[in-house]
């Protein structure tokens, strides 16, 4: 699974729904993701990609982590894992 | 109905290991909070808080003695002696019966899990002390206060999070005022500035890693702290007779539940527990000219809060004054309300506002009289404490000038 299979299947388990139906421009309010729910589902993003995204559920369009939709989420872990190398 | 007064404070916390010294850094607005001191700390992403320094439990208990008490145990043995010395009470005969002590705490002794947990599963080892049970257990530290102070009542703990020693305050209120007990130890302590303590809150992503600004615009969340706040509540006529010097009244209390979420705070649950308990004490509204606020400086509750208060006092709301003295000493979560009632004993007694330091920037969802970063004199006759927690389970107190 790619960097994009893999998060939409985490989102959409998330979301309650099945992966087909999570798209990348899906926002979390689309799905259905409220505050916590956004905070299990980056958890379950760092776990699974082994990486540390910064986020404040106080303020999340503070961090330069995008999480206005799946796309931006996407990009955002691609960002991270090529910082790592 | 029996009133009920306070006839003794006590505690240690990050601002000060008594109330004098305590009240002076509220006054002066002083920050209590800083980086984070103890093991594996360099492994945590939230490294400040609020912590208790230069506690030396060793001049204070035997050997023994500190075997058998966790950290938040000592910090209530430690804050009761203030507060019962200052009562002067002794408890004997039939106030020693009928007295006894309801304490808050959310996690009890936390270091203790801790360390034994740390032993058992990463260094391996397979038995532990003998008194982890009795150190750990969440009314480890009002049973230490019954024993030490011979109170024989009715002793319990309480815990609902963030709002345990609000929710103990009120209990004993209601039964010294019921005239169950004719006086009652109670508050609260907490001690959860360990590496699994702040772990488990770094999960939630609340924390803040620089600072705790309630109510400003520019607020990223909250810091926790440690200590306890221990008080002597009594029956007023108890107190005059043996002429006690009585602190201030306490004179309502509401305890209501959100019933709608485990984390996120109700606007509704909040409002109506400050509304109970101005009802509980036939308060006018006009009278309230304090409150200590939750004031967390995390973005759901700061606003939260504003709004409940916005919406019970309606044009009387600009009128009062509300700060959160947790931009001093921290979040001490089960152990918070507690503390923060000093700062309502000093409003009323001493006439000192505590302010919200570290407030930066308004923010128009919190647009109340926060008295900001300067503490502010004024004559006050009632004051409010509010405790809304984790759980959706709300605590507010009234007091009255004496």
């Amino acid at each position: 699974m790619d960097i994009k299979d893999q998060v939409i299947a985490i989102i959409a388990e998330q979301a309650m729904l099945e992966p087909q139906d999570v798209t990348p421009q899906s926002t979390p309010e689309d799905l259905g993701i409220d505050s916590m729910g956004l905070v299990e589902s980056i958890f379950a993003i760092e776990e699974a990609f082994d990486i540390s995204i910064p986020f404040n559920a106080n303020d999340p369009g503070a961090s330069d982590f995008d999480i206005s939709s799946v796309a931006t989420i996407i990009a955002g872990i691609e960002r991270l894992k090529a910082e790592q190398g | 109905m029996k009133r009920v007064v306070i006839t003794g404070a006590g505690t240690i916390n990050a601002l000060g290991h008594n109330v004098p010294d305590t009240l002076e850094a509220m006054r002066e607005g002083v920050c209590g909070i800083g980086p984070l001191s103890f093991r594996d700390v360099e492994r945590l992403q939230i490294q400040i808080g609020g912590q208790v320094r230069g506690f030396d439990a060793e001049g204070r208990y035997n050997r023994q003695q500190i075997s058998l008490y966790d950290r938040f145990t000592l910090f209530t043995l430690a804050a009761a002696r203030e507060a019962i010395e200052q009562s002067g009470l002794t408890f004997s005969g039939e106030l020693s019966a009928k007295a006894g002590v309801v304490l808050g705490t959310a996690g009890g002794g936390v270091s203790t899990w801790d360390d034994n947990y740390r032993a058992v599963y990463e260094e391996g080892k397979n038995r532990v002390h003998p008194f982890v049970v009795p150190k750990l257990m969440n009314n480890a530290a009002a049973s230490h206060v019954s024993m030490e102070w011979n109170l024989k009542g009715p002793s319990f703990t309480v815990s609902t999070a963030c709002a345990s020693s609000n929710h103990a305050m009120a209990q004993a209120f209601a039964m010294v005022r019921s005239g169950m007990a004719p006086a009652m130890i109670t508050g609260g302590s907490e001690s959860m500035l360990c590496f699994g303590g702040v772990k488990a809150w770094e999960g939630l992503r609340v924390m803040s890693r620089d600072a705790c600004r309630p109510f400003s615009a520019n607020r990223n969340g909250m810091v926790q702290g440690e200590g306890a706040g221990i008080f002597v509540f009594e029956e007023m006529e108890h107190a005059r007779r043996r002429g006690a010097e009585i602190l201030c009244e306490v004179i309502g209390f509401a305890m209501t539940s959100d019933a709608s979420d485990i984390v996120m705070p109700s606007k509704a649950g909040a409002a109506r527990a400050i509304a109970g308990a101005l009802e509980d004490g036939r308060i006018n509204r006009e009278e309230v000219g304090y409150i200590n606020a939750h004031g967390t400086g995390t973005a759901a509750n700061d606003k939260t809060e504003c709004a409940a208060v916005a919406d019970t006092f309606g044009p009387q709301a600009d009128k009062l004054m509300i700060s959160s003295t947790k931009s001093m000493h921290g979040h001490l979560i089960g152990g918070t309300g507690a503390v923060e009632l000093l700062a309502c004993i000093m409003a009323l007694r001493d006439g000192v506002i505590a302010p919200t330091i570290g407030y930066e920037e308004p923010d128009p969802e919190c647009a109340l009289d926060v008295v900001p970063n300067t503490a502010r004199e004024a004559k006050v006759n009632v004051a409010l404490s509010n405790a809304f927690a984790f759980g959706g389970m709300n605590a507010v107190l009234a007091l009255r000038k004496v």
